[in-house]
């Protein structure tokens, strides 16, 4: 019998790397041994991956791509095909889920340095990644053609109205049509289920090759490769096969037990995952009365609403997500890790990740002003971050610091003077506290006190 | 250990909202059970004696109305179905498109699925409180606290009664006093007593949350098991982590 084995093992070997890939990826792919919870997020989006596809698949099977029918055939797939509402609660919820776990494999990212030397590229291969995946869950959204299907294509379609000069003509041929209507579902419908999953799917797998290249960073942000025994192998690394296999096994069960618990007793999530306006079928003559995107779009959407002038939102909002991709170089800090960083890093990360939460909130409320001026308060905090962490990446001098107030506050300064609006002064001068004392702070108290002081990092892994 | 804490906090965020309905008014609970087949099967009878006369729910077949009801096909033939002649059809309306929309202006919504858009408490508050409104521009001479100006007649009215309403002080947010309605006083009672109305509502609400998803009883019979052998796996899983990992310091 295991002759057999190995006499298929070798031939296929002869012909094909199965075993080479085997131990370059799982058996001798050598980990750092003290991964903790941060590191189940990279497997789970493989997992929740999976389900989108399968779930997808047997959806695209029974739904109708068609004006007409898409909102009937959704309903179809919920009432008459066998265990139709299964399929489409795990797609639904899957990609709910799919922004949760990559939000979280993306903060672990920050908080550990890993977009730092040497994982440039494979951050900014994950960031590409996050990218098409909004994409395809935009489009996704259109498919059960409700109302916030509908409004929501249209909203977001619009802003490309706003790039001056071409702004018309190339939302007519995004939509195939002057409104969303039947070409702009069916589009969708082809790039949602052949278009992007492809990219994603080759995106996904040079992200891993480029991640087991280089090898995984960990919570000290230590590289482990600098310290190998006289085999070669890092002193501080366990092959991934069988450790982090079972490890993420286990990952993947407590995964899974949240995700069904959603899946068959709250697929709705309160209207957060499935809204509630999305079970009214798309009407082209109604618009309804609070148009909001999913929750996973909504920091991005309150950073748009936050700015009066469409064109200025537009590109805001654009920068919000692109300044993610300059990462690696914004933040040019030699420690990787969180935990060796300073105190002031600490807080700063924190009310980063306050601010987006924040702000994803704000997003899905009507734009009533005090929440507006709040949304662009905390604008000013989002982009404010990028701006400290570049002023936290080396020893600065005195200059530096007084130099970066001063040019944040003047920005600051003259972007409220371009809004100002006398009926809403006293809302303004109370709100303009909040950028002030997060930029004076975080700008004066590295000068004053030693809370920006690193602590020394290790030369070997901590205990986990 | 704090780690772990705080991203649960995270997935629950998204949770911790949507309260209060919209309009302002206050929506009444209409404490729904869809196990509740008694229940299910009176409501099934005022709506399709009282609602689908105008309104269709046209995803919603006969044949599978009766299994959730758990009643046979014979029974919902004799008892239920008056508008169709085969058990599949769906539940639909005689009433053409065009007739619905010369009658009502807006043709009557398809109610397959309203309770997922409308919610049961809302549903059921409308339900609650139509009342008479004398203004000559209401066509029926109703109107409605929740859905203000509705084109929807008070079909209802021989069981509920005529409801007036009773204006209070009411300060708005600019401190003005307007004349609001409070409350709502029976003026002519009707065949049902209020609480014997309550309680129909409530059926023909418990019945419409049914008809939005015909599956949600057995997703929550499945969950369970679902849950239980996920609890398992993790069982195995977690001991397997346990055995491997002893030789890792």
């Amino acid at each position: 019998m295991n002759g057999t084995r190995t006499g298929l093992l070798s031939w296929i070997d002869e012909r094909f790397p199965l075993t080479k890939l085997w131990n370059e990826h799982l058996a001798q792919y050598y980990a750092p041994k003290n991964f903790n919870f941060w590191y189940f997020f990279g497997s789970l989006a493989l997992v929740v991956l999976i389900v989108q596809f399968l779930s997808g698949i047997w959806l695209a099977m029974y739904y109708k791509p068609d004006a007409q029918f898409a909102f009937s055939s959704v309903e179809y797939i919920m009432r008459d095909v066998e265990w139709g509402w299964l399929i489409r609660y795990l797609h639904s919820t899957g990609a709910s889920a799919f922004f949760v776990v990559v939000y979280l494999h993306m903060f672990r990212g920050i908080l550990y340095g890993s977009y730092k030397s040497p994982r440039e590229l494979l951050w900014l291969v994950g960031v590409v990644i996050y990218v098409v995946l909004m994409a395809e869950a935009f489009m996704g959204y259109l498919l059960p053609w409700g109302q916030m299907s509908y409004w929501g294509a249209q909203v977001i379609i619009s802003l490309f109205g706003a790039i001056p000069g071409i702004g018309e003509a190339l939302t007519t041929w995004i939509r195939g049509d002057y409104v969303v209507s039947d070409a702009t579902l069916n589009r969708f419908f082809a790039l949602h289920v052949v278009a992007l999953p492809i990219a994603l799917l080759g995106l996904i797998v040079v992200h891993i090759m480029a991640l087991h290249e280089v090898g995984s960073n960990n919570p000290d942000g230590v590289e482990i490769k600098k310290n190998k025994d006289e085999n070669g192998i890092p002193r501080d690394g366990i092959p991934f096969h069988p450790y982090y296999s079972v490890k993420d096994i286990m990952g993947v069960a407590v995964f899974l037990f949240l995700f069904s618990f959603v899946v068959f007793f709250v697929p709705e999530m309160g209207g957060w995952f499935l809204e509630h306006d999305n079970f009214v079928p798309a009407d082209p003559l109604t618009t309804p009365e609070h148009i909001k995107p999913l929750w996973y779009f909504t920091p991005y959407y309150a950073i748009l609403r936050a700015i009066p002038d469409k064109l200025t939102g537009v590109l805001a909002m654009g920068l919000a997500i692109v300044v993610f991709f300059f990462l690696p170089w914004i933040d040019r800090h030699p420690v990787k890790s969180v935990r060796y960083r300073s105190p002031l890093f600490k807080l700063l990360l924190a009310l980063f990740a306050v601010t987006f939460v924040f702000l994803g909130y704000l997003g899905t409320q009507p734009a009533y002003p005090v929440l507006s001026e709040l949304g662009l308060r905390f604008s000013e905090l989002y982009f404010g971050f990028f701006v400290l962490l570049w002023a936290y990446s080396r020893d600065r001098s005195a200059g530096v610091f007084w130099t970066t107030l001063l040019v944040v506050l003047a920005v600051i300064g003259v972007i409220d003077w371009i809004r100002f609006d006398p009926s809403k002064s006293t809302l303004m001068m109370v709100s303009l506290l909040i950028p002030v004392v997060y930029f004076v702070g975080f700008l004066v108290l590295p000068m004053l006190t030693r809370l920006n002081e690193s602590r020394p990092v290790p030369e070997r892994l901590t205990a986990k | 250990m704090t780690t772990p804490i705080v991203a649960f906090l995270f997935l629950l965020l998204p949770v911790a909202s949507l309260a209060a309905g919209p309009g302002g008014v206050p929506l009444r609970s209409a404490e729904v059970d869809i196990t509740d087949q008694a229940s299910l099967q009176r409501g099934a009878r005022l709506f399709v004696n009282y609602c689908l006369s105008c309104h269709s729910a046209r995803y919603m077949r006969y044949s599978q109305m009766g299994k959730g009801l758990g009643l046979t096909d014979d029974q919902v033939q004799d008892n239920l179905m008056f508008a169709a002649d085969k058990i599949a059809q769906p539940m639909d309306v005689a009433m053409s498109l065009g007739d619905a929309k010369r009658w009502f202006g807006n043709p009557p919504p398809d109610l397959s699925v309203v309770a997922r858009s409308r919610g049961a408490d809302w549903l059921y508050t409308y339900m609650l409180t139509f009342y008479k409104d004398d203004d000559p521009a209401r066509p029926y001479g109703v109107n409605n606290l929740v859905f203000k100006d509705v084109g929807m007649p008070d079909v209802l009215w021989e069981l509920r009664g005529i409801q007036v309403p009773v204006y209070g002080e009411a300060g708005d947010a600019h401190g003005a006093e307007t004349a609001a309605i409070a409350d709502l006083a029976l003026q002519t009672p009707g065949l049902r007593t209020p609480a014997e109305f309550s309680r129909d509502m409530r059926d023909l609400v418990n019945f419409l949350v049914f008809v939005g998803e015909p599956a949600q009883a057995k997703r929550h019979r499945v969950g369970l098991w679902v849950l239980a052998f996920i609890i398992l796996f993790f069982i195995v899983s977690y001991a397997l982590y346990r055995e491997y990992w002893k030789d890792v310091h």
